[in-house]
């Protein structure tokens, strides 16, 4: 039998483009800032409407990640996940209107508690619900897109009824707890608490799924499992568990950004997940369905948009971000950071 | 051929319309190789992913050490000790070779002394260790995709076409791995093309023809009859 053979390590001379390929969707939130910058004649509006892009882009990625690992673990089109952030909103805003005096009080601590009571209660809501919607809706319709597009628009459709059967059909006022009121002024510019919490949650939430998915094994499993379920089962781990972990937790998440998108716009309504899954629809796609990283950055790059354009041209603001969606599938066809299957 | 480990008693599978295997019997002999032959297309895959639970029987049984396992999900029969490299390698692309090897340990950390083992195997799983498993080239993956099976002890090793596409260092590479499991009593059941590789490998084959098995015995006889091969397979090793 012959020597071992050799296998040096080949480090071939990569273009320029090779190497800033991997980097590109990257890159785009800075290029997008920058031209933002150009474009927006006042630094201090461009600075005010930067945070509130990045805050709007955080949330939703905090909607839409739980929904970019449920398509890329099993392949399910959930279009019900707006439900999530609906009944995240009407737990979370009943608990705060329920705390009112906390949330009244001008201690920090105290509305911080009662936020975080709210945050709570309503992940907890939407995490069992997302068990039971797995088990009811999503299980029964396995392979099937078409049946799993028909029955989760319809279990959206019901949980927005149940919760005007529960709260009423009236849309819900509220006022954000008063530490998370008023603006802080930073270079002539006014940027709002609430917002700068908001892009901290965010950047926590997606740290802590980077580290989750990175540096744990049962990251690893669904990494794997995104890629390819089948071998992920030959190796022994029911993936079938793993996905109805996910698809708690993804529901929870959705859930918390419910909590924050009815905080950020002072009202809820049943509808609001259904409107919000719009745009995180044109998130998870523009990201890579299954991709985490996709999705943060697209989420990024949709708030940005949405609010550079407003300010530039209110009404080109509503088709933005569907421009933006058709750009970046023009340039990659199954999104910035597509996902690798194994098929 | 007393107390298989492995036994197949007319097993039928079905994908979609298609009957693909139409009554499949055969043993699986402890601490030896079996080879899997036949040519493209009669069922030889199939049958492999039958055992692991990727298709399902629609009739028939299939034993582990006497425990039926037919029915078993796949995950469990995997955590049975049955190690399973698929066609395609199953590679995760997109996770480092390390993390490929943490995922195959199922039931707790990677063994050293095995890692061990796999890095005198396979030297550049070494050099790769922290690449991405995606990188690797085809060679690199398939001695990725049977360490994965070495990171743990197995009753029985499912290995579906060892050197498919592989250059000869490669494929002396992967024989030497393989004879180095059987040494340490494996049980493997191989489909191969390269008969050559068979021949040297395998002590038991089953000839596979449209579903079923058409022939059973000893490697050696089969390799030492030309006219069998020519009956049993349509191939000529001259050519």
């Amino acid at each position: 039998m012959s020597a071992a053979p050799q296998h040096a390590p080949k480090m071939a001379q990569l273009s320029l483009s090779d190497r800033l390929g991997p980097w590109m969707p990257v890159l785009l939130i800075p290029i997008l800032i920058v031209l933002g910058f150009l474009a927006i004649p006042s630094t201090s509006s461009w600075l005010t409407l930067t945070v509130s892009g990045l805050a709007m882009g955080m949330m939703i990625f905090i909607m839409a990640s739980g929904l970019t690992l449920v398509f890329g673990l099993m392949d399910v089109i959930n279009f019900g996940h707006g439900a999530f952030v609906s009944v995240g909103a009407f737990v979370g805003i009943s608990i705060l209107l329920m705390l009112g005096h906390m949330t009244e009080a001008p201690s920090l601590v105290l509305n911080l508690l009662a936020v975080l009571a709210a945050v709570l209660v309503a992940m907890l809501a939407t995490g069992a619900m997302g068990w039971a919607f797995e088990r009811v809706i999503v299980k029964p319709v396995y392979g099937h897109h078409l049946k799993q597009i028909l029955v989760t628009v319809g279990g959206l459709i019901v949980v927005e009824q149940l919760i005007i059967v529960f709260w009423g059909p009236e849309e819900i006022y509220l006022m954000r707890p008063e530490a998370l009121q008023g603006a802080i002024t930073f270079a002539g510019a006014a940027l709002e608490k609430y917002r700068l919490v908001a892009v901290g949650v965010g950047l926590v939430v997606f740290a802590a799924m980077r580290f989750v998915l990175r540096r744990t094994k049962i990251g690893l499993i669904v990494r794997a499992g995104v890629e390819n379920g089948e071998m992920v089962q030959a190796l022994g781990y029911r993936l079938r568990l793993v996905f109805v972990g996910v698809f708690i937790a993804g529901s929870a998440l959705a859930g918390l950004g419910g909590v924050m998108w009815g905080l950020y716009q002072e009202v809820i309504t049943a509808h609001m997940g259904n409107q919000a899954m719009i745009l995180i629809f044109i998130v998870v796609i523009i990201g890579g369905l299954g991709s985490v990283e996709g999705c943060f950055i697209g989420a990024l790059l949709v708030g940005l948009m949405q609010n550079y354009v407003a300010f530039l041209e209110p009404k080109v603001a509503l088709i933005s971000n569907i421009g933006l969606m058709v750009a970046i599938l023009m340039w990659r066809p199954m999104g910035m950071i597509p996902v690798v299957k194994a098929k | 051929m007393s107390d298989p480990i492995l036994k197949l008693e007319g097993v039928f599978t079905d994908i979609a319309q298609y009957h693909i295997l139409q009554g499949v019997d055969l043993d699986v002999p402890r601490g030896a190789v079996t080879m899997l032959l036949g040519r493209n297309g009669v069922g030889k895959t199939t049958t492999l992913r039958t055992i692991i639970g990727h298709w399902r029987a629609r009739k028939g049984r299939i034993l582990l050490d006497g425990e039926d396992i037919t029915t078993t999900p796949t995950p469990a029969i995997a955590r049975l000790g049955v190690g399973f490299v698929p066609e395609d390698m199953g590679i995760f692309a997109d996770l480092t070779v390390e993390e490929n090897m943490i995922l195959a340990a199922v039931s707790g950390p990677l063994d050293p002394n095995r890692l061990e083992r796999v890095f005198a195997a396979f030297p550049p799983l070494k050099t790769f260790w922290r690449a991405e498993a995606g990188n690797l080239s085809g060679g690199q993956k398939q001695m990725l995709s049977i360490a994965r099976v070495m990171a743990e002890e197995r009753r029985l090793y499912l290995i579906d076409e060892l050197t498919k596409g592989l250059a000869p260092a490669i494929i002396s590479t992967m024989a030497r791995a393989l004879r180095d499991l059987k040494a340490r009593g494996a049980s493997i059941l191989l489909v191969e093309q390269n008969f050559a590789v068979a021949k040297a490998l395998g002590d038991h084959a089953h000839v596979m023809d449209d579903g079923r098995v058409i022939w059973s015995g000893a490697m050696a006889e089969l390799a030492g009859d030309a006219d069998l091969q020519e009956r049993l397979m349509g191939l000529s090793v001259e050519a």
